[in-house]
């Protein structure tokens, strides 16, 4: 089966006055279909390069990305994109926010609106599909950024630290909610963060990356079942795959764990 | 607040019979006769006729400069070529009072239709475009990446991202632009029109009506001041989703 991501030995290099920053050296990665993967590690690791190329937004100095066996050449409503800033656009309401990617798919009035409600019930903001977004919360902004992204239906979800804006306790409740509609909608997701316990909760698998030139240093398989909950992220299994998530982040900066905290 | 404004009112206009009635001058006008004078240009249908004239060269020269202003601010903050080959110009005219244009206008132009139009547009055009352009780049990028990823194209983005998120730096713009649009058509048809509020004013000046002129006056600020509170009030209702930062 053809991966649903191939990024094959994908380098971007960034030039400014000050001379050449290596963000991405010879990265390559392979996404299965219906995989749900974090990239961790710290600011500078190339993280976000790797999702911006995925997402076509940049284009590598040299190597290619593909998606579903194709080049990626720009971005398209194929792969959704979630943002931290959530993005949402603040002249729209709730409901023309998600139906903006559905208007230019040419999808007529009703079936645009009956989507859209149908996405908004779903990330549980169907009453609030008049409201703009200075009348939402940070974590409601995002359930409306996620469910703009999944209503014009692409097979990849990108998220940039899409919940690293939010207070813990939303924080955990996002993370059951995303896991929520995977499981339902069964789309292949590739999600940044730098919270390793986020990072172990949420994925199939755990690609740690390591800055200057940002690498991949490690790859962790998380062979625990879906759906999970609270009980597993207390569980020993669950703590012996973060203890080793966080030593591959931490150990280049020397930091011991001990001081540190997520 | 509303009784103060309305003292003032009673307070300025009772000042201004004071001092006509005190000074040698009759050619002060006193506010009776400046009443009287608008019965007549009212009556005679001068005053709407001149009124119309002046707000059709106005609205017309304004709504082409915003027209273009908005575009051209896209194309300056987009692509580095439009802004090198406009902007010199557009930094250079903005020095230049569009009032200094006036005789040439009226040479090549003549003194008809056309040349109040062009003068206003220049002038609503140079107010215009600077502001829209920084409201172009001061469009978060985010913004434009969302929509990119949801599969929007240029024109797209131009009409459905960057055009509202740079609303309220155009509507600073509008409303430099109304003033200066407003303040050079009254100039340009006291030089040279044959129609218009500044028109009216020229010829009563001429016939020493300075009641009549004083009427102009009213009439060019009463109009200013409502075109203005219009576009505030457009503002407030276009661009009510801004998050209100303290």
């Amino acid at each position: 089966m053809t991966p649903a991501i191939s990024v094959r030995s994908a380098t971007k290099v960034y030039i400014s006055q000050r001379g050449e920053t290596v963000s991405l050296d010879r990265v390559s990665l392979d996404v299965a279909q219906g995989e749900f993967v974090t990239l961790v590690g710290p600011s500078g690791c190339g993280k976000s390069t790797m999702l911006n190329l995925i997402a076509g937004l940049l284009m590598p100095t040299s190597g290619e990305v593909l998606v579903e066996g194709r080049r990626v050449t720009g971005p398209g409503p194929d792969r959704g994109v979630i943002f931290q800033q959530y993005a949402l656009f603040p002249w729209l309401t709730a409901q023309e926010n998600v139906e903006f990617g559905l208007r230019l798919q040419n999808l007529g009035r009703e079936e645009r609106t009956e989507r859209a409600q149908h996405y908004l019930r779903l990330v549980g903001l169907q009453d609030f599909a008049r409201a703009l977004p200075k009348e939402l919360s940070g974590g409601m902004k995002q359930r409306c950024a996620i469910a703009r992204a999944y209503a014009v239906n692409p097979s990849l979800l990108l998220m940039d630290e899409p919940f690293g804006a939010l207070d813990a306790l939303t924080r955990v409740q996002m993370q059951d909610d995303l896991l929520g509609t995977w499981q339902q909608e069964r789309k292949t997701v590739v999600f940044i963060t730098h919270d390793v316990d986020e990072a172990v909760y949420l994925a199939n698998r755990v690609v740690v990356m390591s800055p200057r030139p940002g690498r991949i240093s490690e790859v962790i398989d998380v062979p625990l079942p879906y759906p999970r909950n609270d009980d597993l992220r207390l569980s020993p299994e669950f703590a012996e795959i973060r203890a080793r998530v966080w030593r591959g982040v931490h150990h280049r900066d020397g930091i011991a764990p001990a001081h540190h905290h997520p | 607040m509303g009784w103060l404004y309305l003292i003032t009112l009673v307070l300025g206009i009772g000042l201004w019979a004071a001092a006509a009635a005190l000074a040698a001058n009759t050619l002060v006008p006193s506010p009776q006769a400046v009443v009287v004078a608008a019965w007549q240009v009212i009556g005679d249908g001068s005053l709407l006729n001149n009124t119309l004239a002046s707000l059709g060269r106005v609205v017309s020269g304004f709504l082409l400069g915003v027209a273009l202003a908005i575009p051209a601010g896209f194309l300056m903050g987009w692509y580095w070529l439009a802004r090198g080959l406009v902007e010199p110009w557009v930094q250079f005219l903005r020095t230049v009072p569009p009032l200094a244009l006036i005789p040439l206008v009226i040479v090549v132009l003549g003194i008809g239709e056309d040349a109040k139009i062009f003068v206003i547009f220049l002038a609503a055009f140079l107010s215009c475009v600077l502001a829209s352009y920084q409201g172009v780049r001061n469009v978060d990028n985010t913004l434009v990446n969302a929509a990119r990823v949801l599969g929007a194209g240029d024109w797209t983005i131009f009409h459905r991202v960057v055009v509202p998120a740079s609303l309220p730096f155009i509507f600073v713009g509008m409303r430099v632009a109304l003033g200066s649009s407003w303040a050079t058509l009254v100039a340009s048809e006291l030089i040279a029109a044959p129609s218009g509020l500044g028109r009216m004013m020229q010829v009563a000046t001429q016939f020493l009506q300075t009641d009549r002129i004083v009427v102009g006056i009213f009439m060019i600020g009463l109009l200013g001041f409502a075109m203005d509170r219009m576009l505030l009030w457009a503002e407030r209702r276009l661009t009510s989703w801004q998050e209100v930062r303290q």
